[in-house]
């Protein structure tokens, strides 16, 4: 146990020092992983906040409900009192076409405008909230009530949020087949950084071969190095994501304070950051086991 | 003990290093081995400690059938072997301590545990005052010595010597000779592979001559 526990110790100082003792070389490799690295977690990221965004504004889907021009006040009592007995509204409120207008002419300081217009242009309507906010569950109630007499139009306020999610789940893929690929090219430099250990190491190899090393020995510091130049990689991917947050987070919140929107951009989880180490240093490791699998098999005693 | 029974080496181009070889060594016993160069006397060593397999006979070493060892086991043999490589294998890219340091951390030994150790192989070869230096600042003589340091921190059971002194002038070669005799008084099986039959001076070893690759009686 203690010479295992002491192999992996001396592994792990072995890998480090071979990374110390050419700086230059590590430094552009671990770059090289990082800059590769922080662009799906980036756009990862990026993707999360949107979502974040979404399901702000999605949080209590509401149901309009338009009423046609020439409904009259019957007409209004009449659903009012249906949406009062149906077992799926939580609540509805009543905006007449007076009050629509008048939201409207403050809203927009459009009051001239309006005021020139021969009649009020804006139908009564019902905004509804829903028992069920599952997107099956709304559609389902838009359509019943799309059916009352006097209705114009039934509209799921939530439609765009939806639409934000298939445009976001569609940058999913997008992000994890990029991630694939660059996952890929780490696992290629880990795979050419140890290769060209291994040759010039060549002596070491044979000379700890001869004198009893076991495969695992010689091994070790390579996986080591390879999960650590990953690790370090990865890291550095999360760096250069918070130095891009960090430096377009002013500009975005005034932005979107423009639109009357408060967005901020948040950085990976904790979990995600884990995630991202953990997997930079398995692609490592991989990248140094391939390598390492293939060459050292090469370098027998002569 | 090492024992060698009906062993022949033959080399994929026919060259045939090795014919019927027995011989056994015992435990606490000191041998050299000679002959002329290319008659078989490093392929006969270098099966010892598997790096190279017989084509057939059996070579028993510690109790342990050579011929017949996994890869995984061949590990495990070596480090109760010490090696005197006929080209050294010194490295020269870190300190004599830590060259002989090497066997130490390859069998998992703490570095404190094995600093001791390595300071005593060094002392014993005469070269603890030498020990934060760089091999190649070293004479033919003292890099010999520091082979023979590393052959010996792991305190194998069987010392193993391709021609020790070969490049060395007769009162180093005596000296080196000395200290391979001084192990064996403390009971360590020694095998040297050399020219120099006299450098034992008043004593007399066993000797294996080897003539084109056939052990003479």
């Amino acid at each position: 146990m203690m010479g295992w526990f002491s192999h992996h110790v001396y592994a792990f100082a072995v890998a480090v020092k071979r990374l110390a003792r050419a700086p230059l070389v590590s430094l552009l490799s671990i770059s090289v992983i990082g800059i590769a690295f922080s662009l799906p977690a980036g756009i990862y990221v990026l993707l999360e906040n949107l979502q974040s965004l979404s399901t702000q504004f999605s949080g209590a889907p509401q149901l309009s409900l338009f009423l046609s021009l020439d409904a009259n006040e019957e007409d209004v009592e009449e659903i009012q009192s249906r949406l009062k007995q149906h077992p799926h509204v939580a609540s509805f409120s009543f905006v007449s076409k007076d009050s629509a207008l008048e939201q409207f002419k403050q809203g927009t300081g459009l009051a001239d405008v309006m005021d020139g217009l021969e009649r009020n242009p804006l139908p009564d309507a019902f905004v509804i909230s829903a028992r069920n906010s599952s997107p099956e569950a709304l559609d389902a109630l838009r359509a019943e009530l799309a059916n009352l007499p006097q209705i114009e139009l039934a509209q799921l306020d939530s439609a765009w949020a939806k639409r934000l999610d298939a445009l976001i789940k569609l940058g999913r893929a997008g992000v994890l087949m990029l991630a694939a690929l660059l996952s890929f090219s780490l696992v290629a430099v880990a795979f050419n950084t140890i290769r060209l250990q291994i040759l010039t190491m060549r002596d070491e190899i044979e000379v700890a071969k001869l004198i009893g090393a076991t495969k695992g020995f010689i091994r070790r510091p390579f996986l080591y190095f390879g999960a650590i130049q990953g690790m370090v990689g990865g890291a550095a991917a999360w760096l250069i994501i918070f130095l891009g947050i960090y430096l377009t987070d002013q500009q975005l919140k005034n932005l979107m304070e423009l639109y009357e929107m408060n967005f901020r951009l948040y950085h990976l989880s904790l979990e995600d950051s884990l995630s991202l180490l953990l997997f930079s240093a398995w692609l490592g490791w991989t990248g140094a086991w391939l390598s390492v699998a293939n060459h050292l098999s090469q370098i027998e005693p002569r | 003990m090492i024992s060698f029974s009906q062993v022949y080496k033959r080399y994929p181009n026919g060259f045939e290093a090795l014919k019927n070889v027995c011989f056994t060594l015992e435990a606490g016993e000191i041998a050299l081995i000679t002959g002329h160069s290319g008659a078989g006397k490093t392929t006969l060593l270098r099966l010892i400690a598997a790096i190279e397999r017989p084509t057939s006979g059996s070579i028993i070493v510690n109790g342990q059938n050579v011929s017949a060892l996994k890869g995984g086991a061949i590990p495990f043999l070596r480090r109760n072997l010490g090696l005197v490589f006929q080209d050294q294998k010194i490295l020269f890219d870190r300190t004599v301590f830590d060259n002989v340091l090497l066997p130490l951390q390859i069998s998992g030994f703490s570095s404190r545990a094995a600093t001791g150790r390595v300071r005593a192989a060094l002392d014993k070869v005469g070269l603890l005052s030498r020990e934060k230096v760089r091999p190649i600042t070293l004479s033919g003589g003292e890099q010999q010595r520091l082979c023979i340091a590393r052959a010996i921190v792991n305190r194998p059971s069987i010392l193993i010597a391709d021609e020790p002194t070969s490049n060395l002038d007769p009162d180093y070669a005596r000296d080196i000779m000395e200290m391979f005799l001084s192990f064996n008084q403390v009971g360590v099986t020694v095998l040297i592979a050399t020219h120099d039959t006299g450098l034992l001076g008043s004593v007399r070893p066993r000797v294996f001559k080897i003539d084109h690759g056939r052990l003479a009686a």
